[in-house]
């Protein structure tokens, strides 16, 4: 019983001793590096009129929140616009420009533009990567006649390039996926 | 410990010995490969120095014994000698088996079994260390995979987890040499992070009657031994080399061990094994391969009456995660689903790239027993184990290389036990433990935590009793006690806490708010009963019939309450809810069983009836600006699981043996009456066996596997509209694959090399016609088919 009793005793400071070495310290929080939470398409028209800007916000991420969309007017028929596609991840302060990383990657990344709904318009590339592959975050609109419908930016990661043009084909991974409800007065 | 204290002094007080001289000890001698007699076997007893010799059909009868324990030293030409206690009282029977391989040198235990009984009401399966040799490639879940009513939830080839009659992660716990491993286990991606190389003998329990090692496996306990070290002066090894032409990979097992006559033993181990991508009949499976180092160390001193050993083993595996499986939103969803094959095939490389894994986990044990004539046997044991785990994803710019996941658990658990033998036919084992984990999310990755940081204290204690009516009935009563504390640091999305309405109910966790997140302290408190009560009743010789009930009780695990967020190799939002509470499990179980030399079967139905039961299961979907996500939520229900086992085994001829295994399993949800998710489809595995020891012990064997096609599931199913086509999809995520045949072929003779080395030389052939196929437990596959054909050697030394 002598020898239950030694080791009881050991069993029990060693479990005070075990219970007794956590600390207090509050851990520090994480700030999503690379979620994308703002896409901001600039449409500026040839004949020098108001840009339109299309917006997607998604402030918590793949929280319970939807992203917030805006279209600040609509297109003028028959013209051409200069699109430019800018990223930002807003959870950081000051907001982190993620299109300087898609530009630095351009051979891994693609946008891809779908126009759907009835929407008479059409897109074009304007800038490309190293290879001569299509990039996309700098691109031409051009509005036809008065018509509404959708207009679909797709950013994917890491696409088989070249493709066909189209999101089947090219694969990879979709960074983003924002439809805004264009119309073309 | 009042009541400790209190147990210790009633056992104490019952011990009575009467004399009586007139027994006889009787039974028989068997080669324990193919259960032949064994002629001329010669037993000695000790102190008497009376020493008999088997006859010919292996049968010994020693008269004139007390009602004591007696040691017997069993001695075979061709065999290695081996010594047993035995407890006569009355009449006693006892049949014996010999080893005449080397590697099998077992040391001497009190029970004249090399290793103990887990659970002597609940039938135990498992795998001896012949059978474990063959999965030398594979995995721990590959073997146990091979027995009847265990299945695996795999994600991909080599994340393969154990499911035990349906139930996996939590609800299988896993015993390494005496730990219980703590290797972030909740995770349905997680293998266990054990060589299956170290194992000298794998136990199945299907169901919680191991109630020494946990009172929470609703599912099921898994045990992993080492080989036992015989005490005897000797220096014996293996080393293990297996090639195969899937994943054009190779492992390289070697184990050494030195034991001297006065009990102390030292035993070194170590696994390499490297794999490239593999491939299905069509396509490479690009980044599948994987690369694990293992190694451990044991070293102790072991005599009849008291003992200590060290034990340290270090595992480290990384594997790679089929590219094509990491995937953005819905749509990148229905593309998968819908092409034939994976979107990204490269050529075959032996590079690992993200998507990966690498996990490293380090098992530190020290253990001592003491035999005390009034009390028994008391053991203490410290172990320490550190988990560290890193996840790494397809990620854009500086985080390129950067772990998306980087968790470090660590955990040190105390454990003291005393098993008693009250009586010839009364023993009791009872414990207690202390237990504290710790867990750390490194911030610095960049991606917000899976899994919170937390400290988890957790106390147990357990009483468990069997006692043998009389030589034909045996009953089983068991009971046990934890007690956990939780102490959580969880960072909440502003909008989820609120959109939960956490902000009503908890507003008295919250730390600190920051912007968009809010940093709480939940703390638990889980009391957690369980117990087993069953009996075994032997008759006709042959016939056996197992009856067991047992209460598990299991804390909800920190990925069931604090998910919050993508999770990237599933392609959904996971949430988890911290208001949960433990989950309850009733399981019956009752086998019936024949071993016999030319006729073996058993048959064992069950029912797992599960209150509060923990599912995840789909409920909405969610728009982000990376497209549309489906959201599964964790949830507490009902569940009832039921089903049978069947194994049987056939000798139709000299040498050749019919085996044949049958699982069948339902699961459903009682509350909303429905089928339960990944519920593994009925499965039959048939083959032949040749085998003959005459002939360098050539053993051949054909089998053949047979999966239905699950018809039970929960439609999971969800639509998305698509803005290129402007149509509205379904994504079918729930319709499970079909059915599907597999043959396997196998083969294995030895060579005598010298006095005192064996080479043995295996090949098989895995997956015989090329079939392509795709399994409903496996994560993947959505996204590619299966493994086609695999051409195996295995090469062993054992000296």
């Amino acid at each position: 019983m002598k020898n239950l009793k030694s080791v009881s005793i050991l069993f029990f400071a060693s479990l005070l001793f075990i219970a007794c070495s956590s600390d207090d310290e509050n851990p520090e929080p994480v700030n999503e590096e690379e979620i994308i939470t703002t896409v901001t398409v600039t449409l500026t028209p040839d004949d020098g009129g108001t840009p339109v800007t299309l917006v997607t916000r998604d402030l918590d991420g793949d929280g319970p929140n939807e992203p917030v969309i805006t279209v600040s007017g609509n297109l003028n028929a028959n013209t051409s616009y200069n699109g430019d596609i800018i990223l930002l991840n807003e959870t950081e302060d000051p907001a982190e420009n993620i299109t300087e990383e898609v530009l630095e990657e351009a051979e891994e990344h693609q946008f891809f533009y779908t126009i759907a709904g009835g929407l008479n318009a059409s897109t074009e590339y304007s800038n490309y990567d190293s290879d001569d592959n299509p990039l996309g975050t700098k691109f031409i609109l051009s509005a036809g006649d008065a018509s509404s419908g959708t207009l679909t930016f797709t950013l994917r990661h890491e696409p088989k390039k070249p493709n066909d043009g189209t999101l089947g084909d090219a694969g990879g991974e979709t960074d983003i996926e924002a439809t805004f409800n264009v119309t073309v007065e | 410990m009042r009541t400790y204290a209190l147990v210790i002094l009633v056992l104490y007080s019952i011990t009575a010995i009467s004399q009586n001289c007139n027994n006889n000890l009787s039974g028989t001698v068997k080669d324990s490969h193919d259960n032949s007699p064994l002629v001329g076997a010669t037993l000695i007893v000790a102190g008497t120095e009376q020493a008999v010799q088997t006859d010919l059909d292996g049968n010994y009868t020693i008269t004139g014994l007390c009602n004591q324990e007696y040691s017997i030293q069993i001695s075979h030409p061709e065999c290695l000698t081996k010594g047993y206690t035995i407890k006569v009282s009355s009449a006693t029977t006892k049949n014996f088996k010999l080893e005449h391989h080397l590697e099998e040198l077992n040391q001497i235990t009190i029970d004249g079994k090399v290793y103990k009984d887990k659970s002597k009401t609940l039938i135990q399966s498992g795998l001896s260390i012949e059978e474990i040799e063959k999965f030398s490639n594979g995995s721990l879940g590959d073997a146990l995979n091979s027995l009847s009513g265990v299945s695996s939830l795999n994600t991909g080839n080599t994340v393969v987890k154990p499911l035990i009659n349906g139930l996996h992660s939590s609800r299988v716990v896993i015993i390494n040499n005496g730990v219980r491993m703590e290797d972030q286990e909740w995770g349905s991606e997680h293998a266990p992070n054990v060589d299956i190389n170290s194992a000298g003998k794998l136990t199945l329990i299907k169901g919680a009657g191991a109630l020494q090692y946990s009172g929470d496996a609703v599912g099921g306990v898994i045990i992993s031994e080492a080989a036992k070290v015989p005490v005897k002066d000797s220096l014996y090894g293996k080393t293990l080399f297996s090639a195969a032409s899937n994943g054009r990979g190779t492992t390289v097992s070697s184990q050494l061990t030195k034991s001297y006559q006065n009990g102390w033993f030292g035993t070194v181990q170590g696994t390499l094994k490297r794999f490239g991508d593999f491939e299905t009949p069509d396509y490479i499976l690009s980044n599948t391969g994987t690369s694990e180092r293992n190694a451990s160390i044991n070293i102790g001193l072991n005599r009849f009456d008291y003992g200590i050993e060290g034990y340290y083993s270090i595992f480290k595996n990384e594997i790679g995660i089929l590219r094509a499986s990491h995937l953005g939103g819905a749509q990148d969803q229905i593309n998968a689903i819908n092409s034939r094959e994976p979107s990204i095939i490269r050529d075959f490389t032996y590079n690992i790239d993200a998507p990966k894994q690498d996990v490293t986990h380090h098992l530190a044990r020290l253990k001592a027993f003491k035999r005390f004539e009034s009390i028994g046997k008391l053991s203490f044991q410290y172990d320490f184990q550190a988990n560290h785990r890193l996840e790494y994803d397809i990620r854009r710019g500086d985080d390129k290389d950067k772990a998306s996941l980087d968790l470090d658990l660590k955990t040190h658990t105390i454990m003291l036990d005393l098993e008693s033998k009250l009586s010839n036919s009364l023993n009791l084992k009872s414990g207690i433990l202390g237990r504290y984990q710790n867990n750390f999310a490194d911030p610095n990755t960049g991606v917000r935590r899976l899994i919170p940081d937390y400290d988890k204290y957790e106390i147990g204690a357990y009483l468990i009793a069997d006692y043998d009516l009389n030589d034909d009935w045996l009953l089983e009563i068991g009971g046990r006690f934890d007690y956990t504390y939780m102490d959580v640091f969880k960072f909440y999305r502003t909008s989820f806490w609120e959109s939960r309405n956490y902000d009503q109910l908890f507003p008295e966790i919250v730390v600190e708010e920051l912007g968009n997140q809010i940093l709480t302290n939940p703390e638990y408190n889980f009391y957690n009963a369980s117990g087993t009560v069953g009996t075994t009743y032997s008759f006709n010789e042959d016939y056996k019939l197992f009856f067991n009930y047992s209460l598990a009780s299991r804390a909800p695990n920190p990925s069931e309450l604090f998910s919050e967020g993508l999770h990237h190799s599933a392609s959904r939002i996971e949430l988890g809810d911290l208001r949960f509470n433990s989950e309850i499990g009733h399981k019956f179980s009752l086998t019936f069983q024949r071993e016999n030399n030319v006729f073996s079967f058993s048959i064992n139905p069950y029912i797992n009836i599960i209150n509060d039961f923990i599912v995840i299961e789909p409920t909405e979907i969610q728009q982000t600006i990376r497209g549309n996500f489906q959201v599964w939520e964790y949830r507490q229900t009902n569940a009832e699981l039921l089903g049978v086992d069947i194994d049987a085994s056939y000798s139709f001829a000299e040498n050749f043996r019919f085996e044949h295994q049958f699982s069948l399993v339902k699961g459903y949800d009682r509350t909303n009456n429905t089928p339960l998710i990944s519920i593994p489809a009925v499965n039959t595995k048939n083959g032949i066996v040749y085998q003959n020891p005459e002939l360098n012990s050539l053993r051949l064997s054909l089998q053949s596997e047979y999966v239905f096609r699950q018809n039970e599931f929960p439609n999971t199913n969800f639509e998305v509209f698509i803005p290129e086509t402007q149509t509205t999809e379904i994504v079918d995520v729930s319709t499970p694959p079909e059915a599907y045949h597999l043959l396997d072929f196998d083969s294995s003779i030895d060579f005598k090399l010298n006095n005192k080395s064996t080479l043995t030389v295996g090949l098989g052939i895995k997956n015989l016609f090329n079939t392509s196929y795709r399994n409903y437990l496996n994560r993947l596959r959505y996204y590619a088919d299966d493994l086609g054909r695999n051409f195996l050697l295995n090469l062993k030394i054992n000296y």
